[in-house]
């Protein structure tokens, strides 16, 4: 198809989004990540039943961590599509990387530069 | 098993915030199964942290450790040799293991990072209810395996009272009768004959009313 999608987008393979764990997500933020998208197959369609469910409450649990240390919850999202949407794929990069940009970098960059 | 709760992240950023070397020590027994103070729990609760104090501005260093257990001596001899690089360990085992570390470690300052609950089961996942009071005296041979003392809110030995209304409680709906739960189970056991035995006055010098407890086995002690 040869889409075109923002290249700020890092593509972090795993074999189904049940196995994104909360802690992955955190330790983006940690590390200087901006944003980070989960992409998980639609819902109901999960070849192991519950894996991009479980994906969403681990994207729900960063949030809520994001908001508590008083950082942006909406930096972390949990979006649904089938493999054969390559365009809605693209979409919803461009949707995040919108929402990244308005939002600014990850305040921890500027601290994590001074601390090396 | 001890059930605990997280204590919110706020609380925890006021209660660290004095410490610039913090160590923040989980445990791999009840509090893992409970998802309050395992090895996640520390890994979520010290990512949470370092970005929290990064983002003030405050240097800090917050390491993680997990050990199998909090509440014995050999497992705590684990972080002997590391315990001076830090100010501060955020426990985030049970009261026992809070206290545990203290009493081993005194120069350290030793800070909770759950809420210790009760004893008791895992219903489901995310859902954890009463079991036991360790009240010393377990009663559980005649009520039909299910305990007045922790699942009756008036801990009566002789149930139920005039506040049981279809099975449920009268501090909330949502709470069985734990006496309608005992005479429907004897019933199931055609053990019904056994409601008919009045229990006499409990001893309770067992419980918390003697103070603090202990178990002493000589038998085996070496």
């Amino acid at each position: 198809m040869r889409l075109n999608y923002p290249k700020s987008v890092r593509i972090i393979r795993v074999p189904c989004t049940g196995k994104v764990d909360v802690l992955h997500l955190l330790h983006s933020f940690e590390k200087g990540a901006d944003g980070v998208m989960t992409v998980g197959c639609m819902e109901g369609d999960c070849h192991f039943t519950s894996g991009n469910f479980r994906a969403r409450k681990r994207v729900e649990q960063a949030k809520a961590v994001l908001k508590t240390i008083g950082m942006e919850p909406d930096r972390v999202e949990m979006f649904n599509l089938s493999s054969a949407e390559g365009p809605r794929f693209a979409e919803y990069v461009r949707q995040m990387d919108e929402r990244i940009r308005a939002l600014g970098p990850n305040p921890l960059r500027k601290a994590l530069k001074k601390a090396a | 098993m001890i059930v605990a709760d997280k204590k919110p992240i706020e609380e925890i950023i006021e209660a660290v915030r004095p410490y610039g070397r913090l160590l923040v020590l989980g445990c791999n027994e009840c509090v893992t199964v409970c998802e309050a103070g395992g090895k996640k729990e520390v890994g979520v609760l010290a990512s949470a942290l370092r970005m929290y104090f990064l983002n003030q501005g405050q240097e800090k260093r917050i390491d993680e450790v997990t050990l199998e257990r909090q509440c014995d001596h050999e497992y705590l001899e684990e972080i002997r040799d590391r315990i001076d690089n830090y100010d501060a360990v955020l426990s985030l085992a049970c009261g026992v293991g809070v206290q545990f570390t203290a009493e081993k470690y005194l120069s350290k300052t030793v800070l909770p990072g759950v809420n210790t609950c009760f004893l008791g089961v895992t219903e489901k996942r995310g859902l954890w209810t009463e079991r036991c009071q360790a009240c010393g005296q377990c009663v559980l041979a005649f009520t039909a395996g299910i305990c007045p003392i922790s699942r009756c809110a008036k801990r009566l030995l002789n149930g139920p009272c005039g506040g049981s209304t279809k099975g449920k409680c009268e501090i909330s709906k949502d709470v069985d009768c734990a006496w309608q739960l005992i005479i429907d189970r004897l019933k199931a056991l055609n053990r019904l004959e056994d409601y008919e035995k009045l229990f006499s006055i409990k001893d309770w010098s067992t419980d918390r009313a003697g103070g603090p407890r202990k178990v002493v086995r000589e038998d085996v002690q070496i």
